[in-house]
């Protein structure tokens, strides 16, 4: 029984005495030493994380300018800042685009050019009061300008990630960054063996108060992080550190096609060896953590589940979807999260860097909810056509022309003897083939590449595919492609008609 | 080697990629082709002994021939090492070696910029 305290390693860490190891290196110790052994000979276990943390930003002050004034909006470099606090507080998102270099330029941006040392430009207006009669200012800062630059980070360093893939037929520009069409490729994020919270699941050394690396500068673990979801091992952290000792290696501006900008964030957090339960929490491996792949096709909140995966499934480079070897992209940087485990173990054995223990642990019994929306989202079911004329696709265009005719009814879905959906005649292509003198199969006239959806999509989603594609109707479909109904511009103008 | 095959306007209506592969018997194995009514442009691979005769062949036809020496180009500052861009080339231009550190095999780019879309740093450029 091992039983350590994090004043007994500080002591340790303070005379250059204490055992620190990298969660890689710990994974090899453990096998050889078993727990008890491994927590009797290390101290600290040094984790590492670096990628896309979207929910990110700057809290800054300006300091008050003369005459003074009460910032009620407020630009760098024309990426919009919160100033609904205290006159010259604001806070900067990370996610948040320039209003005029759109999405190729945000406050990740902003962040990062202000850790460069580079000029940024200010605008802010007010409505001037008695106390600040300013109500317009131009100005430009540097990071050294600023009284207060505190990122201050709601949500990072996620334990895991969901990896992202794509059944739909087109490209996806999402924030897990280019989805090829028909499960083209497989993205993910994390830094598995080394992800911080996967070293101490069980949040034991882990929370408000724990001193961590955050962009090459120390800074500290303010809470759990928003959507912290520790049922299901997908916890967060909240964080704060000082921009203004943070190096540009570990906080980097990235822009996701299609998708926006966001702030690639280097984070490390050391764990204390007191047990020899933390020694073999800390022994994990990439194949003991396992995570799901998600399809981003459906455009929806509740993504389908394609498979289950581990870590070192998707490291490998590619992974099995439906019998074929799909290519795996990681969008976080392994390299740099093992760069920086070993920058803070180099920290922790040279004595810059002492342990604290939480003052709160985080929460361990909380999950996360989705949106209470009073306005409920109508769903393709709700509106579509029940009523659909369905032809066989051996019977001829005279039939078709029958059945449009008697049904008054200008799509006619096509379908196998099976009776799954094949393709889709409309009066116009009737017309089209009489006009060509063309009476054989209506397989010969119809539309073979048919847009459908399904009945549980939302009605905008569909309106949207509609749109693009520019065409007037899609068939609803089951799983099975058997024809459901049919939902058309007429339902979606009927359903805008009755709502305003 | 790779080639990037140039057809202008006043080309267009020519079939001059095949008459110079029927002329000259040198097979290109064409990897992109935009072409409309207007303009041409293409990759092509080639070997590289018989590359001389097939760019004289093309070149008296009126199209202009270009050797994709250096199609891509990463700038490593920017670059983090992500290894975003892996899974969307079509051509395994790009490949971890043992220490996660990102590889980059120019001569396989075909230069269709998938991973320059992918890239969330904006390291990725074609040309030099």
């Amino acid at each position: 029984m091992v039983e350590k305290s994090v004043q007994e390693i500080n002591i340790k860490i303070e005379d250059g005495s204490v055992n620190v190891v990298t969660a890689e290196e710990m994974v090899g110790i453990v096998e050889e030493l078993g727990a008890e052994g491994a927590a009797k000979e290390v101290d600290v276990v040094t984790t590492g994380t670096f990628g896309a943390m979207c929910s990110s930003g700057l809290m800054l002050n300006l300091g008050h300018s003369e005459p003074p004034i009460k910032i009620q909006k407020l630009w760098f470099n024309d990426v919009e800042a919160y100033s609904g606090v205290a006159a010259v507080d604001a806070y900067l998102g990370a996610a948040q685009n320039s209003d005029v270099r759109g999405i190729q330029y945000g406050g990740a941006h902003v962040i990062e050019d202000l850790l460069r040392g580079k000029e940024i430009n200010v605008h802010a207006t007010s409505y001037g009061t008695d106390c600040y009669p300013r109500k317009v200012l131009d100005t430009s800062i540097t990071l050294e300008d600023l009284n207060e630059a505190f990122l201050l980070n709601p949500r990072n360093a996620y334990q895991k990630y969901a990896a992202a893939t794509n059944s739909s037929k087109r490209i996806l520009h999402t924030y897990m960054g280019e989805l090829l069409p028909q499960f083209g490729n497989v993205t993910y994020s994390g830094a598995g063996v080394l992800s911080p919270l996967s070293n101490d699941p069980e949040y034991q050394t882990i929370g408000l108060g724990t001193r961590i690396f955050m962009g090459g500068a120390q800074g500290y673990v303010i809470g759990n992080g928003t959507q912290h979801s520790p049922n299901n091992g997908f916890g967060t952290l909240m964080l704060r550190g000082n921009l203004k000792d943070m190096s540009p290696d570990y906080v980097r501006a990235a822009s996701f096609t299609g998708y926006g900008a966001t702030l690639y964030m280097g984070i490390g957090i050391p764990i204390p060896i007191l047990n020899e339960k933390l020694a073999a929490s800390t022994a994990v491996r990439d194949s003991d953590l396992v995570t799901e792949i998600l399809d981003y096709g459906a455009g929806s909140r509740d993504k389908p589940l394609v498979r289950e995966v581990n870590y070192a499934e998707l490291r490998s480079g590619s992974v099995e979807i439906q019998g074929r070897e799909v290519l795996t992209s990681s969008m976080s940087s392994f390299k740099n999260a093992r760069k920086i485990s070993n920058e803070l173990k180099d920290w922790v054995k040279h004595g810059k860097f002492l342990l604290s223990m939480p003052v709160e642990r985080l929460a361990r019994d909380s999950k996360v909810k989705p949106m209470k929306q009073t306005q409920a989202v109508p769903l393709v079911k709700d509106v579509m056509s029940d009523f659909i004329v369905t032809i066989k696709k051996t019977q001829t265009v005279r039939d078709a022309a029958k059945k449009i005719w008697e049904n008054s009814f200008n799509h006619v879905a096509v379908i196998s003897d099976a009776g799954e959906l094949v393709g889709l005649v409309t009066a116009w292509d009737v017309s089209k083939a009489v006009a060509e003198n063309r009476f054989d199969s209506v397989e010969s006239i119809m539309t073979k590449k048919v847009l459908s959806c399904a009945p549980n999509e939302p009605v905008d989603l569909a309106a949207r595919r509609l749109d693009r594609y520019g065409v007037s109707a899609m068939p609803v479909v089951d799983t099975q492609m058997r024809v459901l109904g049919i939902i058309t511009s007429d339902n979606i103008s009927k359903l805008m008609a009755r709502r305003y | 080697m790779k080639i990037k095959i140039i057809i202008p306007t006043e080309r267009i209506h020519n079939p001059i990629i095949a008459e110079s592969m029927v002329e000259t018997k040198v097979l290109l194995n064409i990897m992109v082709a935009n072409i409309d009514s207007t303009y041409g442009e293409l990759i092509a691979d080639v070997n590289d002994h018989q590359f001389n005769r097939i760019k004289k062949a093309l070149e008296s036809k009126g199209a202009v021939v270009v050797v994709l020496g250096q199609p891509i180009t990463r700038d490593e500052e920017e670059c983090v090492e992500c290894g975003a861009c892996i899974s969307v080339c079509p051509m395994k231009v790009y490949s971890f070696d043992e220490n996660w550190s990102l590889c980059v095999d120019e001569q396989k780019c075909i230069q269709c910029g998938m991973c320059i879309k992918m890239c969330p740093h904006g390291a990725l450029k074609l040309g030099e």
